[in-house]
């Protein structure tokens, strides 16, 4: 039986549906990603995880108990670090983990053990007895985690963990998040990240309005879509009608089965290709018609390739369509009691 | 017939559900104390502007003819008790205020996560520590009033101050919690704390007896919940404690020490009992 089990989960606010019929089934002891642009709806899901919010339709099963019927076993077997990591200012790190441990009750002697044992793990010995107010988006998040690991929950949930974090704490949370699985503690991270998903993940959902529109390893779901990927550019900048004056030239060369014309990366062309060496032919295409070739490149395809497949459109294109659109105020509203 | 051994695992978990909901209460509890020992300024102010009272209104009428307050006392000992019931009214106010930020910076869906024994926890702790500190400074309020020379209650009648605040302070930090919930943030909390505060004093008898208020404002005077805490510590620092001594001539009729006691068991419990609903479903 999977560790979570999402089933047919509806979810809206107001008139706005943040989950339409999302189905996930999370296996035990693998580090899951849950990709998708903003306002996909992975933080819903996840709030739904972590009983912060009920659905308005469907189940929620967690470690074989309904999250519904029984919130507060789970709560007790999942450690939850939010988007937004909310800390008091006025205490000191350590004492934030001691409320953390007293809130999940555990014995004094155990907690402060615990407490000791996270410090060290997790580098924080220098500030942890300063005040929060005075620590960095790295040092918050990285209290964060120690104080959902404190309980040592079977499963761990984040909700893009390394956002607006700088490389070198991206890379000790990723770090710390591969010991974890390794270890036995099943983790679900969701991330807009492409990268971060890819490196991390050893299954993974594509979650798109609301709803879970590609699963699987990240590795399953490249080679799913099958053949490989090519980007051309004839110059720096082309116009619209030199791509699609290209386009319709190299349409005709044997082993492209796609072109795309790709607006917002200077009119360069994205081309699917079969599962072998195109290049020389294409370059030959160009070269015979007096073309230049300023960029020319193969490879297998990527996550966002799988994105675009399912949607139509690129990761980063859904991102811009929405950025902007966010109003803060009403996040918060959404997150408030 | 039940096992024996039955029974005791359930009395052994019933303990530890004591002593869970007794760690996180006190864990919350400590959490409060820990900003208020970082951030005294509340503490202080909260005393401060009480004791600016005392002594600059206390001494307004010194020069004011004999025998014009009834019983003959002086302004300053009239205003004592009322000064005493502002202190712990104004400090429960600000009950909901912690509250309130936990709920706006997000800090509540942390310890909603938690698999807290019970979310009255949340509430427990907010009442405990608000109760403390409004005693501390009405306390401090006392202290000063006796030595400005405006009294001191007996030992039974300092428990009926106590007791009378404790009341009033229980009633206020539900009205203040539940307010806490209702409004959208924190600035509407304080717009709420900032408007209630004054005139409530003024339509009481902390300021002025009755009698010297025209009808209606009388009327509304008598109707003021602080009214019934005032009284009763006015009674205890004039002396000889009988709860069935009339306290105030209401214009609906005499107004016992005892009446004024079951006015406040009965707001405290009616407060409680309206806001329960409203935590529920926020809590829940």
């Amino acid at each position: 039986m999977a560790l979570i089990e999402l089933r047919n989960l509806h979810k809206s606010y107001g008139s706005v549906n943040a989950l339409r019929d999302l189905t996930l089934d999370v296996p035990e002891g693998c580090l899951y990603g849950l990709l998708g642009p903003n306002g996909a709806g992975k933080t819903t899901a996840i709030r739904i995880m972590a009983t912060l919010l009920s659905p308005d339709q469907g189940t929620v099963t967690i470690a074989g108990l309904d999250a519904l019927d029984q919130p507060r076993a789970v709560r007790q077997a999942l450690g939850y670090v939010a988007q937004e990591v909310a800390i008091d200012k006025i205490l000191t790190g350590r004492e934030l983990l001691q409320l953390q441990g007293d809130l999940y009750h555990l014995k004094k002697n155990v907690r402060d053990e615990r407490i000791a044992e996270l410090i060290d793990r997790l580098g924080m010995d220098d500030w942890i007895d300063r005040r929060c107010g005075t620590y960095s988006g790295g040092m918050r998040r990285r209290l964060d985690l120690a104080a959902g690991l404190l309980h040592r929950p079977k499963l761990l949930v984040l909700d893009e963990p390394t956002v607006g974090l700088d490389i070198e704490s991206r890379s000790a949370i990723w770090d710390l998040l591969r010991r974890l699985v390794h270890q036995g503690t099943s983790v679900l991270l969701s991330s807009h990240y492409l990268e971060e998903v890819e490196a991390l993940a050893d299954r993974m959902a594509i979650i798109d309005a609301g709803t879970v529109i590609a699963e699987g390893s990240p590795d399953e779901l490249k080679r799913r879509l099958g053949g490989d990927r090519v980007t051309l550019r004839v110059r720096e900048f082309s116009d619209q009608e030199e791509a699609q004056r290209v386009s319709e030239l190299i349409r005709q060369v044997s082993g492209v089965s796609q072109v795309v014309i790709n607006r917002s990366q200077g009119y360069s062309l994205n081309l699917v290709v079969e599962n072998e060496p195109v290049i020389a032919r294409l370059r030959d295409c160009l070269l015979d018609v007096g073309l230049p070739v300023f960029a020319l490149a193969q490879s297998r395809p990527s996550l966002d390739d799988v994105y675009l497949q399912a949607t139509g459109r690129t990761l980063m294109d859904a991102e811009l369509a929405v950025a902007g659109q966010r109003d803060v105020k009403q996040e918060r509203r959404k997150a408030m009691r | 017939m039940t096992s024996p051994s039955l029974s005791v695992a359930v009395s052994d978990s019933e303990r530890s559900a004591w002593s869970e909901l007794a760690q996180e209460t006190l864990a919350l509890t400590r959490r409060l104390f820990l900003q208020l020992a970082r951030r005294p300024s509340s503490l202080v102010a909260g005393v401060l502007q009480p004791l600016i009272w005392l002594i600059l209104f206390g001494a307004l009428f010194t020069n004011a003819p004999d025998g014009l307050l009834p019983g003959g006392i002086s302004y300053g000992r009239f205003l004592g008790a009322g000064v005493i019931v502002f202190t712990a009214f104004s400090g429960a106010l600000n009950a909901g205020l912690p509250v309130m930020f936990d709920r706006e910076f997000g800090f509540l869906n942390r310890l909603l996560v938690a698999p807290l024994r019970s979310r009255s926890s949340i509430v427990l702790a907010s009442v405990i520590y608000i109760t403390a500190i409004s005693l501390v400074q009405s306390l401090a309020i006392m202290l000063t009033a006796a030595l400005l020379g405006y009294g001191w209650p007996g030992a039974a009648g300092f428990v009926l101050v106590v007791a009378t605040l404790l009341l009033l302070v229980f009633a206020v930090t539900a009205l203040s919690l539940g307010l806490a919930f209702a409004l959208p943030g924190h600035i509407e909390l304080i717009a709420v704390i900032f408007v209630a505060n004054l005139p409530l004093l003024f339509a009481s008898t902390a300021l002025a007896p009755l009698s010297f208020m025209p009808g209606w404002l009388g009327w509304l005077a008598a109707l003021n919940p602080l009214t019934f805490a005032i009284e009763p510590i006015r009674a205890a620092y004039r002396g000889p404690l009988d709860l069935s001594a009339v306290l105030l001539e209401a214009p609906y009729g005499d107004v016992t020490g005892t009446t004024c006691l079951v006015v406040l068991v009965g707001l405290t419990v009616g407060l409680f009992l309206l806001i329960r609903p409203l935590l529920n479903r926020k809590l829940s």
